[in-house]
């Protein structure tokens, strides 16, 4: 382990009780580069959330260390921006005001009008630009979590954590903003780790998964290279030949490995399924082109 | 059909006239009988039953009364505006007063545990002690009367203001601090940008308790006190026996009281929130 950007090493979580403590995970290695987005996927309880709370600073290890760009992780940080499952939006505040909020922290001696730019220049890439006088509680929770996001965007934070950000929205409103997500996520090549207990999403968005197996005692068990070349988008990922092959591993994975005894991976580069060195060859060309394009 | 509002309206209206045309039926004096003489008249013989004043004496008089209300014929005779206008200055005083020490001092024990046990006894010896019971103490350490109704408010505007801001700040949303948190928000940022707002609806609600309380309590201690107020008016216009005046201070009691929390009501509607 060595070069990543954000390095999680040895990470155990342990709440001692009297009669037994209890193991929540144990020897976690993540290792994450620099413009990765990598999701992670487990049952739940197996300690996701605190893992994704470490990394925040939210929360601390009972063992193991955490660091981002060759600096312990040791307390919240404007450097990692956290977008939960509940939205964690101000109530008293309305759409503008609660990415102004985050604009504000972040760029200290701006002036109001350019903290205004700045946000609504971001909510109008989640397509909120109507919206922006609402409160929270006037908008959809897929509204919500758009301005959850924008915030979290809005920031520039050198790492984005998201909690399970789509966990209570509706397949359809959750397939819109994925796509909003990957689009905002293509135009600022923000690293990226987040939780998700939906394989298609993870697969849809995802340079890498980790697989968690079963807690107590959970582990980091597998990470998964996921090469399907972008840009991806729910309509033509499923036609790449590679994805039900990936899509069955995982599937098998929660279904009938998850619970098994499973050494810990070192959660860094990892299997990628089916390398095949021809394909990999057209996956190289084809986002050569894309790129060539988008410079363009 | 008439909105909810109107119809309530009309049946408040038939309520109101009812019980008015009661009260009034019920209290006329009886037809005299016979001439009396001046003496008779002063003995009160006209009249041995005690009777209240009927509804049209009573609006008769604060028709005169609220016509001129800021009167001054010396100590014993004032406008009923000069008597409450101390009254609201005394109960207005106090209660800034508490606010100001209750407020921040709520903040404190909500945000540390630790305060909040070792705070908690005093809390509880104080709370329930009767504001009134505090007046000989006050008139002895204070020794001015006017001061010590007004410490006596401050005391009594306290508690409720102290307990809702502390449950208030402790029962902040761990996710909304959080946004604070991972926002690098100092303490003194958290407290104002993120803890005050979320709280501001409980705290309200104490203050129209504290509010309510102080209005309820100042009455009480301006009968004590004496000198002004109307408390001190009401019971000087029952030792003159003019029932006109008592009843007609009751009703200005019961609306200044109704528009004080109206007034608190509107600032509440003003910082509340939906999650
Ligand atoms: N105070 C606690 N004492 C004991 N166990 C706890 C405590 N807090 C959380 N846990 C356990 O930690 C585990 C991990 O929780 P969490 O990180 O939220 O899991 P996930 O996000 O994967 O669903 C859960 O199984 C929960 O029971
Ligand atoms: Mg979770």
């Amino acid at each position: 382990m060595s070069k990543h950007f954000v390095r999680v090493e040895g990470l155990s979580k342990v709440y001692p009780s009297k009669q037994k403590d209890t193991v929540v995970f144990e020897d976690v290695n993540i290792g994450i580069d620099k413009g990765e987005f990598v999701c992670i996927i487990g049952h739940s309880g197996c300690g996701k959330s605190t893992i994704l709370n470490v990394l925040a600073g939210l929360d601390e290890p009972t063992l193991g260390v955490v660091t981002m760009d060759e600096k312990e992780v040791s307390g919240p940080s404007l450097d990692r921006g956290v977008v939960f499952q509940n939205y964690s939006l101000l109530p008293w505040l309305n759409t503008l005001e609660n990415v102004n909020f985050g604009v504000k922290a972040r760029f200290r001696d701006w002036n109001s009008k350019q903290v205004a730019e700045h946000s609504s220049k971001f909510l109008a890439m989640v397509g909120l630009s109507e919206a922006l006088t609402k409160k929270p509680s006037e908008l959809s929770g897929g509204m919500r979590q758009r301005v959850s996001i924008a915030r979290a965007f809005a920031t520039s934070p050198k790492l984005l954590l998201l909690d399970e950000p789509f966990g209570a929205l509706d397949a359809l409103t959750r397939g819109v903003i994925q796509d909003e997500l990957i689009k905002i996520w293509g135009e600022t090549q923000q690293t990226v780790f987040m939780i998700t207990h939906d394989v298609d999403e993870a697969i849809l968005l995802a340079d890498r998964i980790l697989l968690m197996s079963n807690g107590p005692n959970a582990r980091v068990a597998e990470s998964v290279v996921i090469d399907i070349p972008r840009p991806r988008n729910r309509a033509n990922i499923i036609e790449d030949p590679h994805y039900y092959k990936i899509r069955n591993h995982l599937v098998n994975f929660l279904i009938n490995r998850s619970s098994d005894e499973l050494p810990s991976a070192d959660g860094e580069g990892g299997v990628t399924l089916s390398v095949n060195p021809a394909r990999q060859e057209i996956f190289k060309k084809t986002n050569e082109s894309i790129k060539a394009i988008a410079a363009n | 059909m008439a909105s909810l509002n109107a119809r309530a309206m009309l049946v408040s209206l038939v309520i109101l006239l009812v019980l008015g045309g009661l009260w009034e039926a019920l209290n006329q004096p009886p037809p005299a009988s016979k001439q009396l003489t001046e003496y008779e008249l002063m003995m009160g013989a006209a009249d041995q039953q005690a009777r209240v004043p009927p509804p049209s004496k009573v609006l008769a008089h604060a028709w005169k009364e609220l016509s001129n209300p800021f009167y001054d014929a010396g100590p014993n005779d004032k406008g009923i505006g000069i008597q409450l206008a101390y009254s609201l200055y005394r109960v207005i005083t106090g209660f800034v007063a508490a606010a100001l020490v209750a407020i921040p001092l709520g903040f404190v024990i909500g945000m540390s545990p630790l305060m909040h046990r070792a705070l908690n006894p005093f809390i509880q010896v104080l709370r329930p002690i009767s504001p009134l019971a505090w007046m000989p103490l006050a008139l002895f350490v204070i020794r001015d009367s006017e001061q010590s109704a007004i410490f006596v408010i401050f005391i009594c505007s306290i508690w409720p203001m102290l307990i809702n801001t502390a449950f208030g700040v402790a029962n902040v949303r761990s996710d909304w601090v959080n946004v604070a948190r991972t926002h690098e928000l100092s303490q003194l940022q958290t407290a104002f940008q993120v803890i005050l707002p979320a709280a501001a609806p409980t705290i309200l609600t104490g203050m129209r308790i504290s509010i309510g309380i102080a209005w309820l309590v100042i009455v009480a201690a301006e009968m004590l006190v004496g000198g002004t107020g109307i408390g001190y008016y009401v019971w000087n216009e029952w030792n003159n026996l003019d029932l006109n005046s008592v009843i007609f201070s009751i009703l200005m009691i019961g609306i200044i009281g109704m528009l004080l929390d109206m007034a608190l009501g509107t600032v509440a509607k003003l910082v509340e929130y939906e999650e």
